[in-house]
């Protein structure tokens, strides 16, 4: 795209798409260390994962600030005016999906030392990859303005829903047959809520883009039988 | 050859049309065939880099080109249905049906109630004193100027403030009752609050007057137009609802110009 006329401008709008960039990859590695702590009982990495939610919230904070005085000093038109808009209403969004990763984080303590003889945990973490997929796809789309790229984020949304039931079902049934797991079964129940809601926000996101890319409102999506059983 | 405007706006009522316009200064083509509706209940907002024609399109609507010795424009233009370059036009009636304000305030170097006075007596508007009394503070009121010189209707109008003195053209062009005001860049040479109350005042008279807007400032096209046009390189490049050419233009060279990307 060519450059503004005034290159403070193209500055401004380069360090709000670094921060999100940035902010993207940490929502990432939030979500992969999660699930990497919950399989390995790794509680010092849990930890990490915690402290690390701060420089997210961080980085909402100063993305926030900068939309405002971009908006205030250089009335951005159009595509511009698209794109900021879409990096002010994603940012609480992946301040949003950085918490869901920390919520995962916090249960790993909470889940006894031998929950990785839990049939159901092998599940999740395909699923938290498939997540962590669908965020960097979709600040990747925000990136390269990548339209096509968020379309197939929103796509992936229904794979997210699909394991977050097939889990679900999985570990009601092993509760029943197992009511001494209840406890650790329930922690385990929401962390696959959490990264079912993860897919949400990655595909909410993708259609911020969507429409930050085109002018257009992302096509609806299909909502077959695939949507989470509590929705 | 009548051609369709290049994007299409539902208008509630066409106040007037052009239809394949072409002008040229000399053997220079200065607008190069373009076709636009504008309608009564909106204010259209001209927009385009120095040079685009903007202005020089203005200037077709109600013959000011007429002025210029070299230029000569092509085309039909229409007001209310009628061709205003038709032999059988009174250029001085057209330009009193289409009212013009321009870049600098231009008071004539008389009284502010002869300045609004001016017109109507010309035009046989007005039949006594009582009369033109009525009409100068009708058009003043309208203007927004009446409650600051009601009390100093003979002080000369150039002793006004920029703002009042372009308030008082925009007064003086309403005085004749128009259909239609063009309004050339008319906050221009303003400062702020003199650009905020021009603008307040188009809202106004949004719907009583057609009104088509010449601005270098796109902040200002996207405040008082509801429609805008955006000229390049004596092309419409682009015409449809304000909202929908800021937020999402069809035209490459129109997101390139209103971003900022523009040359």
């Amino acid at each position: 795209m060519a450059e503004h006329t005034i290159k403070a401008f193209d500055e401004e709008i380069d360090k709000l798409r670094g921060l999100i960039a940035e902010m993207g990859g940490r929502a990432e590695a939030a979500i992969e260390n999660a699930m990497l702590a919950l399989q390995r009982q790794d509680k010092t990495l849990a930890a990490q994962v915690v402290a690390d939610d701060k420089r997210i919230d961080a980085i909402e904070a100063e993305v926030e600030k900068l939309v405002v005085q971009v908006i205030a000093l250089r009335a951005p038109m159009a595509n511009d005016l698209r794109d900021v808009i879409a990096a002010l209403k994603i940012v609480g969004v992946v301040e949003r999906i950085g918490d869901y990763a920390k919520n995962i984080a916090k249960r790993v303590p909470l889940i006894a030392a031998n929950q990785r003889t839990l049939e159901p945990v092998s599940l999740l973490p395909s699923m938290g990859q498939v997540a962590a997929e669908m965020v960097h796809d979709a600040l990747n789309a925000f990136a390269a303005r990548d339209a096509d790229l968020a379309t197939a984020v929103i796509e992936r949304d229904t794979v997210v829903d699909d394991f977050y039931n097939s889990v679900f079902r999985s570990l009601v049934t092993y509760m029943v047959e197992n009511p001494k797991t209840i406890s650790e079964c329930a922690h385990l129940l929401f962390i696959a809520k959490n990264i079912e809601r993860i897919g949400d926000h990655a595909t909410n996101v993708a259609e911020m883009v969507y429409y930050a890319a085109t002018g257009q409102m992302a096509p609806e999506r299909e909502r077959g039988g695939t949507q989470p059983l509590e929705d | 050859m009548m051609h369709e405007p290049q994007t299409l706006v539902p208008a509630t009522q066409t106040k007037m049309t052009a239809r394949d316009v072409k002008v040229f200064y000399g053997e220079k083509q200065a607008i190069k065939g373009v076709s636009i509706d504008v309608d009564m209940d909106n204010v259209t907002a001209f927009i385009g880099p120095s040079g685009c024609g903007k202005s020089t399109f203005l200037r077709t609507l109600n013959r000011m080109n007429d002025t210029v010795a070299s230029a000569r424009t092509e085309g039909t233009i229409t007001l209310d249905g009628e061709d205003i370059y038709a032999p059988s036009m009174d250029v001085v009636q057209l330009r009193a049906r289409v009212g013009m304000v321009f870049q600098k305030p231009n008071p004539f170097p008389k009284s502010i109630y002869e300045n609004i006075a001016y017109g109507p007596r010309i035009h046989g508007l007005a039949h006594g004193k009582a009369d033109l009394d009525v009409i100068v503070e009708k058009s003043l009121r309208r203007a927004g100027l009446w409650e600051e010189v009601k009390d100093r209707l003979h002080d000369s109008g150039t002793a006004l403030s920029g703002g009042q003195q372009q308030r008082l053209c925009i007064g003086r062009a309403i005085a004749v009752e128009p259909e239609v005001i063009l309004m050339d860049e008319p906050c221009s040479a303003l400062d702020p609050i003199a650009t905020a109350k021009i603008e307040e005042l188009i809202h106004e008279l949004r719907g009583r007057y057609a009104i088509v807007i010449v601005t270098h400032n796109m902040q200002q096209a996207a405040r008082v137009s509801q429609r805008t046009a955006f000229f390049h390189l004596g092309e419409l490049v682009e015409y449809g609802v304000t909202s929908d050419i800021f937020t999402n233009p069809r035209q490459e060279r129109t997101k390139d110009y209103i971003t900022g990307r523009y040359g």
